[in-house]
């Protein structure tokens, strides 16, 4: 307390001589932090606004229908196939990416030296930094031809080899920070734990995992948003079939990857189609949107735990 | 004889125990193996794909329709280019909202709402910015797809990374180095720029870099914008059309179920990209080691 004092004392002193700088530059702040949340802002306003025109020409039955077919000349605009095809490449990528991931934080944190953590750790920063079109390039080059040799009936665009290749994409994320959960239960837990005699396995499975448990699902709930949101490996790995299916094996497109395609070809600006783009995207982001908070509201809670 | 201990009657499941913990341990250092090793398998791959096409012709030609003859030339000048928007953007956009928010905001609802909202824009899917960018830059501000209206989408998709980055280095700055400025009678901006700011900025470059790194390989949102198939032409100026390495990649990767060779040219972009990240992130590792002072 009392240095802040002395320090207001300071300020209150040096604002007889203020210049003109000390006036202007908290404003250029201000106004510079303030684009962020005009950012924001701007990203909600645009995906409501364009959205509010698909769903207001659109009857809500044909929304939520499972025919997708924007350019036809009778168009028609179900959802369904999106929202299917995107839980199913997102829950391949998480039953990939949350076992392995939380085996190797466990590995990590509890088995490893710290010689082949210095090892691994860096490794992993790089398997996280690669940019997702080389992992799209990856899953369509060389996962699907590799399935193709194992499951005979796999089409070339497919959602099996998106989806594991996501997964792998997203193992450094959950094994980080789900490490980091681990290894900020307090070391004196870990030893006692150690010192009655557990092995490492039961100190992990007993002690350190539910001492991190709300780190870890806030981890995995972060890894299931970049899973739903990611978009360049299933762009080109499991193809633009709006196929209402749970088939595998067969092409699938997800709402990110529905965006991309419709952009990238020539919708007019103003058709039904163009505004579909928004109303997907609204979709989209009220979806991460809402998990992001869940994950920050678990993580909030697990910082009241130490 | 003398008779076993009693306790020693477990043994046997002391034994199961360890050898379960034993047995476990080898599966888990598996999965992390698994990891790294997908990483291997990744670069040989992409490595063998590239292997004769990556030449001085390859990073020096433009597209061409024939692959034997197609370079990286005009991806290469566009990527350069958009950095050039992204890299005084973010930094003016980040450093200064972290200033604001770390030295001159009061704790309450403002900063509060900056900063959760900076946390909920670093999560928000990239695609979603390509539509902002489409939106606001694109058509709004009738900057269509050019180097312009790519760069501001990416500085915006990019700004959480520096802003976060900033607040971490200028809340490292030590108290005292701040007292002892105001003690000078320094007022607050000299002491942001004199004191704070020198000591901060290997931390904000690190962080600086690692968003470029993230803006040179992000491709969905440059799609969404509707960067075009094809550009023969080298760009110029900030307002032409223009196209990037990822970019480049994603086409070239399409194009491959029409010929085979569009593979090879694509594995051969992204060994180029991939290195380019690397160098990157070197520097970034080089700075923070040897700038990181301890106080």
């Amino acid at each position: 307390m009392e240095d802040t004092q002395v320090r207001d004392k300071i300020r209150n002193n040096s604002a007889q001589k203020k210049h003109i700088s000390d006036k202007v530059m908290p404003n250029f702040f201000l106004l510079m932090a303030s684009l962020s949340v005009l950012t924001t802002l701007g990203i909600v306003i645009i995906l409501v606004t364009d959205a509010s025109k698909f769903f207001s020409a659109v009857p809500l039955t044909e929304v939520f229908s499972t025919e997708l077919a924007p350019l036809r000349k009778d168009p028609s605009f179900g959802i369904l196939p999106l929202i299917s095809g995107t839980i199913i490449t997102t829950l391949i990528a998480m039953l990939v990416a949350v076992p392995v991931g939380l085996a190797a934080a466990i590995y990590l944190s509890q088995f490893a030296s710290d010689k082949l953590r210095r090892v691994f750790k860096p490794m992993m920063e790089v398997l996280a930094g690669i940019p997702t079109i080389v992992y799209g390039f990856f899953a369509y080059s060389f996962v699907t031809p590799l399935l193709m040799k194992i499951i005979p009936s796999l089409q070339a665009k497919n959602a099996l080899s998106p989806g594991l290749v996501m997964g792998i994409m997203i193992i450094p994320m959950v094994a980080s920070l789900s490490e980091d959960a681990m290894n900020s239960v307090p070391e004196i837990i870990r030893e006692g734990s150690l010192g009655l005699g557990a092995t490492k396995l039961e100190t992990a499975f007993k002690v350190i995992i539910p001492g991190a448990i709300s780190g870890i699902m806030a981890s995995i709930v972060l890894a299931l948003s970049r899973a739903i949101g990611e978009t360049m490996i299933v762009t080109i790995a499991s193809g633009s079939s709006k196929n209402f299916t749970l088939d595998i094996t067969q092409s699938m497109q997800t709402m990110t990857a529905y965006i991309v395609e419709f952009t990238s070809g020539d919708a007019g600006s103003g058709t039904l189609g163009y505004y579909s783009l928004y109303a997907v995207g609204l979709i989209l982001f009220i979806f991460t949107l809402g998990i992001n908070l869940l994950a920050q509201y678990i993580s909030r809670k697990y910082r009241e735990v130490y | 004889m003398i008779s076993r201990p009693k306790f020693m009657i477990d043994s046997q499941r002391i034994s199961n125990r360890i050898r379960l913990n034993n047995a476990l341990n080898y599966l888990f250092s598996l999965s992390t193996v698994f990891s790294i090793l997908v990483l291997g398998v990744l670069l040989y791959q992409v490595g063998l794909d590239s292997m004769g096409w990556l030449d001085g012709q390859f990073l020096t030609s433009n597209l061409s329709i024939f692959p034997e003859k197609a370079g990286i030339y005009g991806a290469i000048i566009g990527t350069i280019l958009m950095m050039l928007i992204v890299i005084p953007v973010t930094i003016i956009l980040g450093v200064s909202t972290a200033i604001y928010l770390e030295e001159y905001a009061q704790k309450g609802r403002l900063q509060y709402l900056i900063n959760v909202n900076i946390s909920n824009l670093a999560s928000v899917p990239s695609v979603i910015f390509g539509l902002l960018g489409l939106t606001v830059f694109g058509r709004l501000m009738n900057l269509g797809s050019s180097i312009l209206a790519g760069g501001l989408t990416m500085s915006l998709l990019v700004l959480p990374i520096v802003v976060v980055a900033a607040q971490e280095a200028i809340r490292a700055v030590p108290d005292f180095l701040r007292e002892a400025s105001y003690a000078m009678g320094a007022d607050k901006w000299t002491t942001v720029r004199k004191v704070i700011l020198p000591v901060a900025i290997p931390g904000i470059l690190t962080g600086t870099i690692l968003a470029m790194s993230r803006a040179i390989g992000e491709t969905a949102p440059l799609v969404v914008l509707g960067i075009p198939t094809l550009i023969m032409r080298i760009p110029t100026s900030v307002m032409d059309d223009f196209t990037v390495l990822p970019i480049q990649i994603y086409y070239w990767t399409l194009d491959a179920v029409l010929k085979p060779e569009y593979a090879n040219l694509a594995a051969a972009t992204i060994v180029v990209l991939l290195v380019i990240l690397f160098l990157m992130n070197s520097v970034a590792v080089i700075i923070r080691n040897k700038f990181q002072q301890r106080f």
